[in-house]
């Protein structure tokens, strides 16, 4: 064993170290967040805090029953704008996109993908609310669905790609029109990673915050139907959190709870089931 | 029993379904294309007054009514390269160690828990980044000043909040970026290459460096614009901790402004119809650049896509 | 066959989500400075009258004004009167109607340090950049008893368009003729220096967790988050505290000569006692409201506000209105029309 190389196995040993310690600290700092507000949240996580509705600036008690109602219906709405554009514009994209106007509609997806949400919410501000006439959940579920497009089309896309010529040819040779082969061959096939890629677009929007500030507002009250401002958990959080009462912050954390156990519980569980496999057989 | 006489020419269910799906595609286009519209009308005024000047005048006055995106641009891309310059060597050593030295099974679990971060929304990382961020950041600041203050870097009071505060907490959000993508390109190059240098003699360190990396280079400054285009838009948890002050200063401690920011803050109040259109232009700068760093992103991940015989079964 | 039953009644759950109660909601936004006393308000009014709901989002008086120009809420709030053009640009006339009076106050956050007193020259100096350090002699003079540490002011401000901002810088532009020339009044100004927070709870938030911070806030956020804050120096001489009688003091001039649209500006007022950065705060309501029900809902509310509200207004550390304008408003509330074309 020359001198050198010792001297190389040596930096070996140090760079591999420093990655190790990068990997250490990417992971602590995963892990002193989840921590960090499971421990501050679950103090505040009562049951009024799951039920109640938000009490009057600087009194105590109250709750967010209404913003966790309020981001279901969000989800709801953007769920009905982003899944049937996302999924039906990725099944053409899968099943007989293959030009110029493919190419287009990916780069568009891309473009979609990359604009930043406040500017999601500046443009449903400029398209709905103006027009409209006042806030609305609709606003904001619409803000949210455009989000959703980009990643459900380029789930639907790659999974449906994943499913073997094969199949598709057999379904045709057996005498079935070429939709039919894909609504009752293809997709099904695909379908366990498709729903995953779906739940993880909508755990996505779940989260932001941005789009709302322009578009569903805030309530203190429950919001009724579709056409009014409505509470939601992210939105709520980033009120309590810059505002100075004590109350309010302990509120934010559990709410922040409450957010991260829902993406974070969905996202698991979305990949938990695309290990089963995502492709299953006809 | 015969099979049913194969029909020529269009069912009529194909039809249906083909325009329908083809229509979805194209609604996308017609988003994204709408979005820009929008953009671009809704700035007329300000782009007539002001004109190319908005990019590098720093003034941002409502009362006069004079506006300059400068500090907002600045922040924006200063907070974003001092991101980069802190997630990318923490980022690609992790994968780097995830990719070349872990055994498989336990690489991809603890894979599967970094990309758990990419899921956290920004608000929550907003909340740490009040509650624990700036007031470590303000000790830090109070610790350091009296050493460095003289430096421009390190000027000013000990705030707590500003772009230094605000580039740490974008590192964290975009460091699990760069680790997945940048693991799976590593994972992608060919294992020969790998076996190449090995056998000439070289340490696997050497390997990784010299051989590895390069031929990866071009996927993981991919995945560096793309933590780049996501660190860009991030609204929520910068306004919480970057002070909100449109002034381009040297010093890290100082409080910054970055475009996403500013419409947060700025975009339902603002009263005079000249200064709504200054805001909207800044959503269009915004726009603008996000669109040309996906542009890059897109190109130098599809290269990698390229390489044959990866070592990823 | 199951699964389509399931899917069914998820459905149905949600639809009936949707569904509205009988219940009226009215949605208003705005300012931040009279925050604590409208959620009181509301929160009240609701329970007297449990089928009409108000719900109010402080969002800045900026966005109050912007918001019901551009007609997407039902009624505004603000501390900064609209301008001329913004009125004449209004597609339906809008009315000012006051509804208390509240104190800027420049609180702070100094070690050690529980009470102090501004010169309107020094406050000015502060948010110009001028005065830099808490023991800057403008500062020590005027407080020769509290230990002013050698470190530097942190100006905390709004980043968001405030009428409380627009009261102070106000008050700044009558008392210092350079901040009249370099900076002006509005609700959102080109500030030399200082920090950004959002809404009257954004900078005391920032003041509560900066140290060596001075910022301005509406009272009861001073109060209710035990935050010292100065007394100031008025046109008189007298060094004043804001209290409610220091407010009423200061409108007392102003009651007598309230304009036929209550748009007046009290700050730096004549009278001994008279507190100098106080306003009354007004709510906007467009005179002409489409929705019978709503319109019926707001004019109930403004009408039981100017009668038991008042009533609320000293708790929570703000002034009611003098009686001589609660007069003049409630001849003004004939001029809102609920409903009709």
């Amino acid at each position: 064993m020359t001198a050198t190389y010792r001297r190389r196995r040596r930096v070996e040993r140090l760079m591999f170290g420093a990655t190790a310690a990068a990997t250490v600290t990417t992971l602590g700092v995963l892990v002193f967040l989840l921590g960090y507000i499971a421990w501050q949240g679950a103090s505040s996580l009562t049951w009024s805090f799951l039920t109640a509705l938000p009490a009057p600036v600087g009194e105590p008690g109250g709750g967010m029953a209404n913003a966790i109602v309020g981001s279901a219906k969000l989800l709801l709405a953007a769920a009905l704008v982003g899944i049937p554009v996302g999924f039906l514009g990725g099944v053409y994209l899968a099943e007989y996109g293959r030009g110029a106007l493919a190419d287009w509609v990916r780069y568009a997806a891309d473009v979609l993908n990359g604009v930043p949400s406040i500017v999601i919410g500046i443009t449903v501000y400029a398209l709905v609310v103006i027009p409209v006439g006042h806030f609305s959940t609709l606003a904001g579920g619409l803000a949210l669905g455009l989000m959703m497009i980009p990643v459900a089309l380029r789930a639907t896309e790659e999974f449906l790609r994943l499913v073997p010529d094969s199949l598709r040819e057999a379904a045709l040779a057996l005498g079935a029109p070429r939709w039919v082969a894909i609504v009752r061959v293809v997709i099904p096939a695909a379908s366990r990673g498709i729903a995953t890629g779906l739940l993880l677009s909508l755990a996505r929007v779940a989260g932001e915050t941005a789009p709302l500030l322009f578009t569903a507002l805030n309530n203190r009250f429950w919001s009724p139907g579709w056409s009014q401002p409505t509470a939601s958990l992210p939105v709520m959080i980033f009120t309590y959190a810059i505002a100075p009462y004590e109350e309010w912050h302990q509120q934010a954390w559990a709410a922040g709870l409450v957010l991260l156990t829902l993406v974070l519980g969905t996202n698991v569980a979305a990949r938990l089931l695309l290990r089963g496999g995502a492709i299953g057989s006809a | 029993m015969a099979p049913a006489p194969l029909r020529r020419g269009r069912h009529r269910g194909d039809v249906v379904f083909r325009s329908l799906s083809l229509g979805f595609a194209l609604s996308v286009i017609a988003i994204a294309g709408t979005i820009a519209v929008v953009l671009f009308r809704q700035s007329a005024l300000a782009r007539a007054a002001f004109g190319w000047r908005f990019l590098w005048t720093s003034s941002w006055d409502p009362v006069a009514l004079r506006f300059g995106a400068l500090p907002f641009i600045y922040g924006t891309l200063a907070t974003t390269a001092i991101a980069i310059m802190i997630a990318l060597p923490l980022g690609l050593g992790a994968a780097i160690c995830l990719a070349e030295l872990m055994p498989r099974r336990l690489a991809d679990a603890l894979t599967f828990l970094i990309e758990l971060l990419v899921a956290v929304p920004s608000v929550v990382y907003g909340l740490v980044g009040v509650f624990i961020l700036v007031p470590a950041m303000r000790s830090f600041e109070t610790i350091v000043q009296p050493v460095l203050g003289s430096v421009p870097f390190f000027a000013g009071p000990a705030y707590g909040v500003g772009l230094l505060t605000a580039s740490i907490l974008l590192a964290v959000m975009i460091v699990p970026f760069i680790v997945a993508v940048s693991r799976e390109v590593l994972l992608a190059v060919p294992q020969s290459q790998r076996d190449a240098a090995l056998a000439l003699g070289a340490t696997r360190w050497e390997t990784v460096r010299g051989v590895v990396i390069p031929y990866a280079r071009s996927g993981i400054l991919g995945s560096v614009f793309l933590a780049l285009a996501r660190a860009l838009g991030e609204t929520m948890a910068v306004t919480m901790v970057i002070g909100n002050r449109p002034e381009v200063s040297a010093s890290l401690f100082a409080p910054a402004y970055t475009m996403a920011a500013v419409l947060a803050n700025e975009f339902t109040e603002a009263t005079d119809k000249i200064y709504l259109a200054a805001l909207v232009e800044i959503g269009l700068v915004l726009f603008v650049i996000t669109l040309g760093v996906n542009a890059i992103a897109r190109v130098l991940i599809a290269r990698v896509r390229r390489a044959p015989g990866a070592a990823r079964p | 066959m199951r699964r389509r039953r399931w899917w069914l009644a998820g459905l149905l759950t949600v639809a009936g989500l949707g569904i509205a109660h009988a219940a009226t909601l009215v949605n208003g936004a705005g300012a931040t400075f009279p925050y604590p006393l409208y959620s009181k308000w509301f929160d009240e009014f609701h329970k007297r009258n449990p089928d009409l709901q108000i719900n109010y989002q402080s969002i800045g008086s900026g966005g109050g004004i912007r918001q019901t120009l551009d007609g997407t809420v039902d009624f505004g709030a603000t501390d900064g009167p609209m301008t001329d053009e913004q009125m004449k640009s209004a597609s339906v006339p809008i009315l000012h109607l006051p509804t208390a009076l509240g104190a800027v106050v420049p609180t702070f956050n100094l070690a050690g340090v529980e009470h102090l007193r501004f010169t309107p020259e020094a406050i000015a100096g502060v948010f110009l950049g001028k005065i830099t350090q808490w023991n800057d002699p403008a500062l020590v003079k005027e407080n020769p008893g509290a230990s002013l540490p050698a470190a530097a002011i942190v100006p905390i401000h709004r980043s968001d368009g405030s009428g409380t901002t627009y009261i102070f810088t106000d008050y700044l532009a009558k008392v210092s003729p350079e901040w009249q020339k370099n900076v002006g009044r509005g609700t959102s100004v080109a500030w030399p220096v200082g920090l950004g927070g959002k809404g009257n709870e954004g900078v005391a938030g920032l003041v509560k967790q900066t140290p060596n911070a001075l910022g301005y806030v509406e009272l009861i956020y001073a109060v209710q988050n035990k935050l010292p804050y100065g007394d100031v120096r008025n046109r008189s001489g007298k060094f004043v505290q804001a209290t409610l009688e220091s407010v009423t003091a200061a409108a007392a001039a102003a009651a007598a000569s309230m304009p036929e649209d209550f748009r007046i500006s009290i700050t730096d007022p004549a009278g001994a006692d008279a507190y100098p950065i106080a306003s009354f705060t007004w709510l906007l309501v467009p005179t002409r409201i489409r929705d019978a029900e709503k319109g019926a809902a707001i004019k109930k509310f403004l009408a039981w506000m100017l009668a038991d509200g008042q009533q609320f207004t000293a708790p929570l550390n703000y002034a009611p209105l003098p009686a001589s304008v609660v007069t003049l408003e409630r001849q003004a509330l004939d001029k809102i029309q609920a409903g009709g074309a």
